[in-house]
C-alpha cells in the first residue's frame, strides 16, 4: 500500500493546483452561507457574530420582494426556455435542409456572434434602440407622428424586451446544439423516407423530431436545473439598474447584489443567497434524476 | 433536383437570410451611429441612414486614448496570464481523473461534480474574497474568482485523454522509465492540443468579456478592464475625460459628442472580437456540440 500510495505523488501533485482553487473559490463559500443565520457584524467575524436564528429569512419574506423575484426568476426562465427552444429548433432543421454549404456556414456563423459578445456591449446595443431622446425606436416613433416611449421606465415591455435580448443572445448556442444532433441522424433513414414519397414536413415531424427527442431533452432538463439561477448580466445590465424597472426586471441574482453591495444589507441578501442555493441544488438534483432515468449517459451522476 | 425540395430550398434560405440580417442589425445601427453627426442625432435619433456623417466620436476617444489604452493591456494580461493559468490547472486535474485507478479518485471527481449542484452563491464568495483574501483593488481580482476552473472543462479534457490516448502510449512510456510529470508534458499535453484549444477559447473569451468580477472587486480605475470602462462609460460618459489631467484645465472647452460617443466606444470595445471570431467560429460550434454531448 505504501510504495502504491508512493507511486501515485505525481498524480495528487498534478490534483493540487485545481484541489485547492475549487476548495478556496466553491468550498469555503458553502461554509459562508451560514451568515443567513447569522446577524453579521464585521468587528466579531462571521463565526464570532451572533446567531439571529431564522430572523432573516422572515424579513426577507414579509417583503413583497421575496414573491417578486422567485416569481422573475421562475417565469423569465420559463420563458426563455421555451422560445430559445421553438427557434433554435427552426433554425437548425431549416439549416440541416439547405444544401448550399456555403450559405449554412455564412448563416451559422452570424447566428453565433452575439453568444460572442459580453452583456456589456449587449446593454450598449440595446441603448442604441431603446434610449429616451436618441434611440432609434422614438426616432421612428417620431417620424411617423407617435408619441416617444420612455422605455427605461415603462416596466410593461421588459418581459417581450428581455425575452427578444436573451433568444437573439443565445440561439445560437441552441442551434448549434440542435443541429449537430440532426447531422448525426442516419441518412440512409431519409433516403428510404424519399423513396417512399414522404414528404418534406413529414420527415421533420416522423424522423429527424423523434430522433433528436433525447437532446431536447436532456438541454430542457438541464435547463429546468437551473431555473433558480438568471444571468445577472442581463437582469443587471441591460435595464441598466434603472428603479422604476425593479419589479419587472429583478431577480433573485440581481437582489443579491443590490442588497450585498448597494444597500449593505447582508442579513437580507444571504438569505436571499441561501434561498437560492438550497432550492436550486434541490431543482438541479430533481432535474438530474430524471435525466438519469431517461437518459443516464446523458447525466451527470 | 425535385420540385418541392427546391421549394424548400428557397424557402429555408429566406427565412436564415432574414434572421441573419435580424441578427446583424443591432451591430449595424452601432457603427452607423457612430460615424454620425451628432447634431443630427439630437434631431432624429441613432438612424440606420444618417444625413451627416463624422468622426468627431473618435476624434474625441483617440484625444482621450490614455485610459483607453490602459485598459485594453489590463485585459489582454489578465486574458493571457488566466488563461494559460486555467488550461494548465484543468488539464491537469483532467489528467488525473483520467487514471483508471488510484486511491481517492472518487472523493476528488466527486469533489469536482459537486461544484456544478451546489454553490454558496455572491454573498459568500464576496465576503471571504475581500474580507479574508484581501483581494479588493488588486489584479488577482480579475484572475481569480469563479473564472480559474470549471468543472464542465475538466470533464471534458477528461473524457477527450480517455478516448483519444491510447493507454499503450502511456504505458510504453512508463516502461521506458518515464514519470508521470514528463508524460503529463510530453505525451499528453501534445495529444490534447485538440481539446486544448476548444476550452482555451472558451476560457480566453470568459476571461476578455468577464465584467463580473471588476463589478465586484475593483473601484479603482488603474485596474479598470476593457469591460469594466465600458460599463462605467454607459452610465456615465464624462468617465474619460473625469480621469485625465488635460480636461480638467480644459473643462468646458470642449462639448463632448456624448450620443456618439457612447456608439463609438462600443465600436472600440467589440472590434477585437469581431476581427478574431471568423477564425475562431469552429472550435466554438465543436465545443458546443461536445459539451452538449456531455452536457
Amino acid at each position: 500500500m505504501k510504495t502504491k500510495i508512493k507511486k501515485c505523488i505525481p498524480i495528487y501533485v498534478m490534483l493540487l493546483p485545481g484541489f485547492l482553487y475549487l476548495l478556496i473559490n466553491n468550498y469555503l463559500p458553502m461554509g459562508g452561507l451560514v451568515m443567513a443565520f447569522k446577524n453579521v457584524n464585521w468587528q466579531k467575524g462571521i463565526w464570532g457574530s451572533d446567531w439571529a436564528g431564522l430572523k432573516n429569512f422572515e424579513y426577507l419574506f414579509k417583503t413583497p420582494d421575496a414573491f417578486n423575484i422567485t416569481r422573475n426568476t421562475v417565469c423569465y426562465n420559463i420563458a426563455f426556455i421555451i422560445v430559445n427552444l421553438v427557434v433554435a429548433l427552426l433554425f437548425a432543421i431549416l439549416l440541416s435542409e439547405i444544401k448550399n454549404k456555403l450559405a449554412v456556414k455564412c448563416y451559422q456563423t452570424v447566428i453565433m456572434l452575439p453568444f460572442m459578445i459580453s452583456m456589456v456591449i449587449v446593454s450598449y446595443l440595446a441603448y442604441a434602440f431603446l434610449a429616451g431622446d436618441t434611440g432609434l425606436f422614438n426616432g421612428l416613433r417620431r417620424n411617423m407622428g407617435l408619441n416617444e416611449i420612455s422605455w427605461y421606465t415603462e416596466p410593461k415591455y421588459w418581459p417581450f424586451i428581455l425575452v427578444i435580448i436573451h433568444c437573439w443572445k443565445s440561439v445560437g448556442y441552441g442551434t448549434v446544439v440542435y443541429l449537430s444532433s440532426i447531422l448525426g441522424i442516419d441518412q440512409e433513414l431519409y433516403e428510404a423516407a424519399a423513396v417512399d414519397g414522404i414528404k418534406e414536413l413529414q420527415k421533420i415531424r416522423y424522423i429527424t423530431l423523434p430522433l433528436i427527442k433525447p437532446t431536447i431533452i436532456t438541454m430542457m432538463l438541464l435547463n429546468v436545473g437551473r431555473i433558480f439561477y438568471s444571468d445577472f448580466g442581463l437582469f443587471y445590465q441591460v435595464p441598466m439598474s434603472s428603479g422604476a424597472l425593479i419589479d419587472a426586471t429583478s431577480t433573485i441574482d440581481t437582489y443579491v447584489y443590490r442588497g450585498l453591495i448597494t444597500l449593505g444589507d447582508v442579513g437580507m441578501s444571504s438569505a436571499a443567497g441561501f434561498y437560492q442555493s438550497i432550492v436550486g441544488f434541490i431543482l438541479i438534483l430533481v432535474a438530474n434524476w430524471i435525466t438519469n432515468k431517461y437518459s443516464a449517459e446523458n447525466a451527470l451522476f | 433536383m425535385s420540385e418541392t425540395n427546391k421549394k424548400v430550398q428557397v424557402i429555408a434560405n429566406i427565412i436564415m437570410a432574414a434572421a441573419t440580417i435580424l441578427i446583424l442589425i443591432p451591430f449595424i445601427l452601432l457603427f452607423i451611429s457612430s460615424f454620425t453627426d451628432s447634431t443630427e442625432i439630437a434631431l432624429n435619433g441613432y438612424s440606420f441612414f444618417p444625413k451627416k456623417w463624422s468622426m468627431e466620436a473618435y476624434a474625441y476617444i483617440w484625444k482621450e486614448k490614455s485610459q483607453i489604452f490602459r485598459a485594453y493591456f489590463i485585459t489582454i494580461i489578465v486574458t493571457a496570464v488566466g488563461t494559460t493559468a486555467s488550461l494548465l490547472i484543468t488539464m491537469m486535474y483532467a489528467y488525473a481523473l483520467s487514471k483508471d485507478y488510484f486511491p481517492g479518485k472518487k472523493f476528488f471527481s466527486m469533489f469536482l461534480l459537486f461544484t456544478m449542484l451546489f454553490n454558496g452563491g455572491l454573498v459568500p464568495t464576496y465576503t471571504m474574497y475581500t474580507r479574508y483574501f484581501h483581494i479588493k483593488n488588486t489584479i488577482w481580482a480579475l484572475l481569480i474568482p469563479s473564472l480559474l476552473m470549471g468543472a464542465m472543462n475538466v470533464i471534458l479534457v477528461r473524457s477527450y485523454i480517455q478516448n483519444n490516448v491510447p493507454a499503450s502510449l502511456t504505458e510504453a512510456a512508463y516502461i521506458d522509465g518515464a514519470n508521470e510529470y514528463k508524460i503529463f508534458a510530453q505525451i499528453i499535453m501534445p495529444l490534447s492540443k485538440p481539446i486544448a484549444v476548444v476550452i482555451g477559447m472558451f476560457i480566453g473569451v470568459g476571461y476578455w468579456n468577464d465584467w463580473t468580477n471588476g463589478l465586484y472587486y475593483v473601484t479603482d480605475n488603474k485596474l479598470y478592464s476593457i469591460q469594466q470602462l465600458l460599463n462605467n462609460m454607459l452610465k456615465n460618459i464624462e468617465f474619460l475625460s473625469s480621469n485625465s489631467a488635460a480636461s480638467a484645465s480644459a473643462a468646458g472647452a470642449v462639448e463632448i459628442p456624448k450620443s456618439t460617443v457612447r456608439m463609438a466606444i462600443a465600436v472600440v470595445g467589440i472590434l477585437p472580437i469581431l476581427i478574431i471570431y471568423p477564425y475562431v467560429q469552429k472550435f466554438f460550434v465543436k465545443g458546443i456540440a461536445l459539451g452538449a454531448v456531455k452536457g
